[in-house]
């Protein structure tokens, strides 16, 4: 063996400890247990809060409503899809209030004429012109109950 | 002696050349194309891996995926920050196109273009394909994004250090930059949702259910009966990223 190599070898030896020793601390917990990532971080992000509750758990106190509702053409929709994000509401419901939209802008987002929005798909109307002497849709129409015409 | 050499060098490179074709062709076979293919890697029968269906005739364009998304994940309220967005297109009558998407869906649609200018308009819902050869992985230099067991594609906050090549690997535009926290951001099929049991925000706020999510380890899932009963296509299928986003209805118009 030359002897530069043998004047070398210990520093390499003492390099590639170094590498190793700094490669313990440094590479985090759970990195590589399934991947080239921090397994950990999953459980990380399955951790974060839930904003929207679910129609189950609206289901549990609001059970008139959802048994009009389920025979109506708006069974299919989801409660927070109208209502907003009702996880702090079911959190405390005396403090958090949800909103009961029912304007003809609301409405319109779905129901509206629209060239690009199938008829097949949904009933729409020209929020504009339809029936203007009242300003709301909710003002004649039950959400919960389409047909059953107020007054 | 020169013909001598010439010869011998010539059945080397006729050996060197069969084995370098017999090498790419065992390789093509245990490898191939897949951009349709999602189980190309034979998933794990025991986990669940999530694929996702989206019927463009179904949609209404209300943009209360966008918005639910929003609140759901505490994306920026900017208007250039979307997880999950909706955008327009509309085929004028002399062919040209335009492509509208005006705060993501998020406050509706107002139709720009004059009614009897219009050849065709629908809205195209777009999202993280959830590719699992996805190259906004491929391209991460630390590690920090990855692919989940579940065939969830997920950024791991602590380790991105926000050097956004992942933002400009992703041919779908499905990521961005955080602005306060600097560090990359992506639809995440709502994972913390899932995990409880709950629906991605979108998938639950749909009133029209043009989306839906579901498992393809399991062959009674819905997204199977989905996936048979329509004509689905990737977006950018050339590209090969084993996209997991199944579209019905998706024009060749739509990128």
């Amino acid at each position: 063996m030359p002897p530069q190599l043998k004047t070398l070898l210990p520093f390499l030896a003492i390099f590639i400890c170094i590498f190793l020793v700094a490669r313990h601390f440094l590479v985090p917990e759970s990195f590589g247990k399934y991947g080239h990532y921090r397994a950990n971080s999953m459980d990380e992000i399955a951790a974060l809060p839930a904003v929207y509750a679910g129609k189950t758990v609206c289901i549990d106190c609001h059970d008139t409503e959802a048994a009009k509702l389920a025979s109506d053409k708006h069974a299919g929709l989801s409660c927070e899809v109208c209502h907003g994000p009702g996880a702090l509401h079911a959190d405390d419901p005396e403090k958090n209030i949800l909103p009961k939209p029912g304007t003809r802008e609301f409405c319109g987002r779905c129901h509206g004429i629209y060239l690009a929005r199938s008829i097949k798909v949904i009933n729409q109307i020209d929020i504009k012109t339809h029936n203007i002497e009242r300003e709301n849709c909710i003002d004649c129409h039950n959400p919960h109950a389409v047909w059953e015409m107020k007054e | 002696m020169g013909n001598e050499r010439i010869k011998d060098s010539r059945r080397n490179f006729l050996r060197k050349s069969a084995v370098l074709a017999g090498t790419l062709l065992v390789g093509s076979a245990t490898k191939p194309f897949t951009a349709m293919l999602f189980a190309a890697n034979e998933p794990d029968k025991f986990q669940k891996w999530y694929a996702i269906g989206i019927d463009i005739e179904k949609c209404i364009g209300c943009g209360m995926c966008a918005k639910a998304c929003k609140s759901e994940n505490d994306v920026p309220k900017d208007p250039f920050y979307y997880r999950s967005w909706v955008e327009q297109y509309t085929i004028k009558n002399d062919g040209s196109m335009s492509v509208e998407s005006p705060n993501g869906g998020i406050d509706g649609f107002t139709q720009s273009v004059p009614e009897e200018e219009i050849f065709k308009t629908f809205f195209v819902p777009k999202m993280c394909n959830h590719c699992y050869k996805s190259p906004c992985v491929q391209v991460c230099p630390v590690g920090a994004t990855f692919v989940s067991p579940e065939g969830v594609v997920l950024v791991d906050e602590k380790y991105c250090m926000g050097c956004s090549y992942c933002v400009q690997a992703c041919p779908y535009g499905c990521r961005y930059l955080h602005p306060e926290k600097k560090t990359a951001d992506k639809c995440t099929l709502c994972y913390h949702r899932l995990k409880k049991g709950l629906n991605p925000a979108c998938f639950e706020v749909c009133p029209t259910g043009a989306r839906i999510y579901g498992d393809l380890n399991d062959k009674n899932d819905k997204i199977h009966q989905f996936l048979k009963d329509h004509n689905t296509q990737v977006l950018k299928p050339h590209l090969n990223t084993g996209s997991k986003l199944f579209y019905n209805g998706l024009t060749s118009e739509v990128r």
